[in-house]
């Protein structure tokens, strides 16, 4: 009995060695040498309005990798999310319609008459406000959920097909704004690794800019 | 296409110097780190009064199963006193008990299995103390298990665990873990001890954004194939995993290890016989030819790429065909199948990433599973029934070698001979073990499977309609018994039912297993050697390889088959046909 109790102490002993070492002194010191040299970026990536990175959380308006409900007509349109960006208004929150910070999507499977129905009711009202796109024209991306449901970005051709709609709404021309879908364009790593893919939330501060809405905060 | 066979390329590239490093480690030869890492051993085992001397393999596994125990035990206190003020930023409250429960054996057996979200389940303090601190010492446990079992199969005494544990984690998981977390933080993951962000956003509304310590978990989650996120949607978060280049690193750190375990065993078995080809000629010096895995670990590794190949291709060609349904909507699916994906990854890497998670049995997802096509899901499904393809750090490789058993009697059996392998006889001892650990796996996924759909908890979990159904279903045990953790997360798991009965899958599927292979290797150490003769089955060569191959795969066939042909092919049937 002594003998097993030893042991068993000897075993809690080594336990919590390894937990000083695995659960304090290297994820601590992850977090000192990430805020010292990155500190932007070990703090979320915040970006002011004027799309520049910021530490302060007062002055962020987001951050540039994650996604952003949108809904105004002069902005480009982001992906579907199941948790709808974390985005909220006061009341959302007081009515409890807005359930906390989350992450995910709705796991339909492919063969779910419910993906068929969002799909087909987002496909409406997509071709009703855009209506000089060709439903051909559409890509997937935009009307199928994101993994995560904070996709910060969108395939170049559905920033493509929004480009009119926007110029239209937001009184740029749309070569303004194409130059503006350009600037916000990330490529292909090396031109192999990954997809193109367009940021909508810096695509959008930067429209807000043109138009200049964004003076009077 | 291409960039899949680039990411892979640089895993081949990366394995062999690591399996070699690791062969040092294991076999306690000198490294160039040791400066380093000597002293900080030393003062560990001094505070801890580990003395580091073998082990007989029953010892070494109650010395696992014990510390196991105590670690369970620490970080389910942990959970249920999380609401404490210590690192609890977001004021998370404390776990209930069927999800701690679920949450520590989930956690414990390197499996990851989530049924909470880290969002708004965890405190900073549980991410770090119980998460974070599981990752690294089940990792270590599946290492040491594999290490011991290995040195067993090449008449190395067993070893000690301690000394095992300690080695892996100081010298390979912590540095490593370190550098891929630096990494993943000039790619925009956050790692900061603060709480969630609120932020205004230009259309005058609110947007929370939560952040944490995710680097520091985010590297050892793969490396350490556990694969349970910080946020509820895992890797597919942008601040799990911001960039294309931030997935191709956590792609191949989930595999560096598990693959350079299959070298390590080359190496291992090589030494063995090089020893004896010094008694044999002693004046010869032996021909010094650069290694790279060794022949035995060659026709392993071999086997398991076939494997995995077969599966990466039917899931590309399935997501890049995408859903039909959508197809007939008329809008444009050249990029394949969208639905639970993101963007930045497309379906290549998403495809890459869906196999390699599920063939090392990580867990860690860039895409949602339950979204997949059904033959897509069908791979990953597949992968984890095998529980062999590469497989988790350490455990993938022993799962083969009962294969490798396996096949070597079933092939001495059609010739009349008595199985040996690796010189040592296969006898009705080690049979009957191989027996169970070959028969646990599917007696866990498809028993518990069967009980969830006949009791009314069980089916209150399936969240979508038909064939599906079933899918999300078996996924979840299939997930649970290969402690594997990903998951079809439509299913609404978080209930006593599912929590309890997915609990014991993961338990009973990490530790008999592991337990009966220590038996094996302490069983095939303590016999004589054989001389090979011309009537010894040759386990080196290609005919092996295909033979292993084609043993696994029927296997899976005779015992996964009809389940899946209810599932997920006549979901793909009912779509496409």
């Amino acid at each position: 009995m002594k003998k097993s109790l030893k042991s068993i102490g000897k075993m809690l002993g080594f336990c919590i060695v390894l937990m000083v070492l695995c659960s304090f002194l290297y994820p601590l010191a992850l977090t000192g040498v990430s805020q010292l040299t990155m500190k932007e970026k070990a703090n979320g990536s915040l970006v002011d309005k004027e799309g520049n990175p910021v530490s302060d959380v007062e002055d962020a308006v987001g951050s540039s990798l994650i996604g952003q409900d949108f809904t105004e007509d002069y902005y480009f349109q982001p992906r579907v999310s199941a948790v709808n960006y974390n985005t909220y208004t006061e009341e959302e929150k007081e009515s409890g319609d807005y359930k906390g910070v989350a992450s995910g999507s709705s796991n339909y499977g492919n063969s779910n008459p419910d993906l068929k129905e969002r799909m087909e009711k987002d496909l409406d009202e997509f071709l009703e406000k855009h209506p000089d796109v060709k439903k051909e024209d559409i890509p997937s991306d935009l009307l199928t959920a994101s993994g995560s449901g904070l996709d910060p970005d969108i395939s170049p051709k559905a920033a493509e097909i929004q480009i009119s709609t926007v110029a239209e709404n937001s009184g740029l021309s749309e070569e303004e704004v194409s130059e503006i879908v350009k600037n916000n364009t990330e490529h292909k790593f090396l031109g192999v690794f990954g997809e193109d893919r367009v940021n909508v939330l810096k695509c959008n501060l930067a429209i807000a800019d043109a138009m200049g809405i964004l003076d009077g905060e | 296409m291409l960039q899949i066979i680039l990411t892979l390329s640089i895993f081949v590239i990366l394995v062999i110097p690591m399996g070699k490093y690791m062969y040092h480690i294991t076999t306690g030869q000198k490294t160039f780190a040791d400066k380093v890492f000597d002293p900080i051993d030393s003062f560990i085992y001094k505070i801890c009064g580990i003395k580091g001397t073998d082990m007989s393999w029953k010892k070494y596994a109650v010395t696992l199963l014990l510390a196991n125990a105590v670690m369970i035990f620490v970080g389910y206190l942990f959970l249920r006193i999380q609401n404490l003020p210590f690192l609890n930023p977001n004021g998370i409250d404390s776990m209930e008990p069927s999800l701690s429960f679920n949450t520590i054996i989930s956690f414990m057996t390197n499996t990851n299995l989530q049924h909470y979200s880290g969002e708004s389940g965890l405190s900073n303090a549980s991410q770090m103390c119980v998460i974070i601190y599981m990752m690294f010492t089940s990792a270590a446990t599946g290492y040491a298990a594999c290490m011991a079992f290995c040195r067993g199969l090449a008449g190395k005494q067993i070893g000690n665990f301690y000394r095992d544990v300690v080695r892996i984690i100081t010298r390979v998981l912590i540095p490593l873990s370190f550098l891929i977390g630096l990494f993943l933080v000039s790619q925009g993951t956050p790692q900061t001890l603060g709480g969630n962000l609120t932020v205004h956003t230009i259309e005058g509304k609110l947007q929370d954004i939560a952040v944490g310590p995710v680097a520091a978990l985010e590297s050892i989650k793969h490396l350490g194939t556990n694969g349970g996120g910080f946020f509820g949607a895992n890797s597919t978060t942008p601040f799990e995993n911001p960039t294309i280049l931030s997935d191709i690193t956590e792609l191949i750190s989930m595999m560096l290890l598990p693959g350079a375990c299959i070298v390590t065993f080359g190496h291992m078995i090589h030494d063995k016989k090089k020893e004896k080809a010094a008694l044999e000629v002693k004046t010869q010096s032996a021909p010094k030819k650069r290694l790279l895995m060794g022949k035995q670990g060659a026709v392993i590794f071999g086997a398991m790429a076939i494997l995995f190949t077969v599966g990466l291709l039917i899931c590309y060609h399935a997501e890049m065909a995408g859903n039909p349904v959508i197809g007939n909507m008329g809008i444009d699916q050249t990029a394949g199948n969208m639905e639970g994906k993101e963007v930045r990854f497309g379906v290549a890497q998403s495809a890459l990433f869906t196999t390699v998670t599920t063939s090392f049995t990580t867990g860690t997802v860039n895409n949602m599973h339950d979204s997949l096509t059904p033959l897509g899901g069908m791979v990953p499904m597949l992968h984890m029934m095998l529980n062999c393809v590469f497989g988790g750090k350490g455990v993938g490789l022993m799962n083969m070698i009962m294969y490798v058993i396996l096949a070597v009697f079933i092939c001495g059996l059609m010739v009349g001979r008595t199985p040996e392998y690796l010189n040592k006889k296969i006898e009705g001892k080690e049979m009957k073990l191989v027996a169970i650990c070959i028969l646990i796996h599917p007696l866990l996924i498809l028993g518990f499977s069967a009980l969830a759909i006949s009791v009314q908890a069980g089916l209150d979990g399936i969240t979508n309609p038909g064939y599906h159904g079933l899918s999300q279903v078996l996924y979840e045990y299939a997930s649970s018994a290969a402690n594997n953790g990903s998951g079809f997360e439509g299913l609404a798991d978080n209930s006593v039912f599912w929590n309890m009965t997915t609990g014991f899958a993961m338990f009973f599927g990490r530790y008999i297993a592991m337990v009966a292979q220590l038996a094996i290797a302490g069983s095939l150490l303590a016999k004589k050697k054989m001389n090979e003769t011309i009537g010894t089955l040759r386990t080196d060569n290609v005919t092996f390889m295909l033979i292993l191959v084609f043993i696994v795969y029927i296997f899976a066939a005779l015992t996964f088959f009809p389940a899946l042909a209810l599932g997920p092919i006549a979901e793909h049937l009912s779509l496409w046909m």
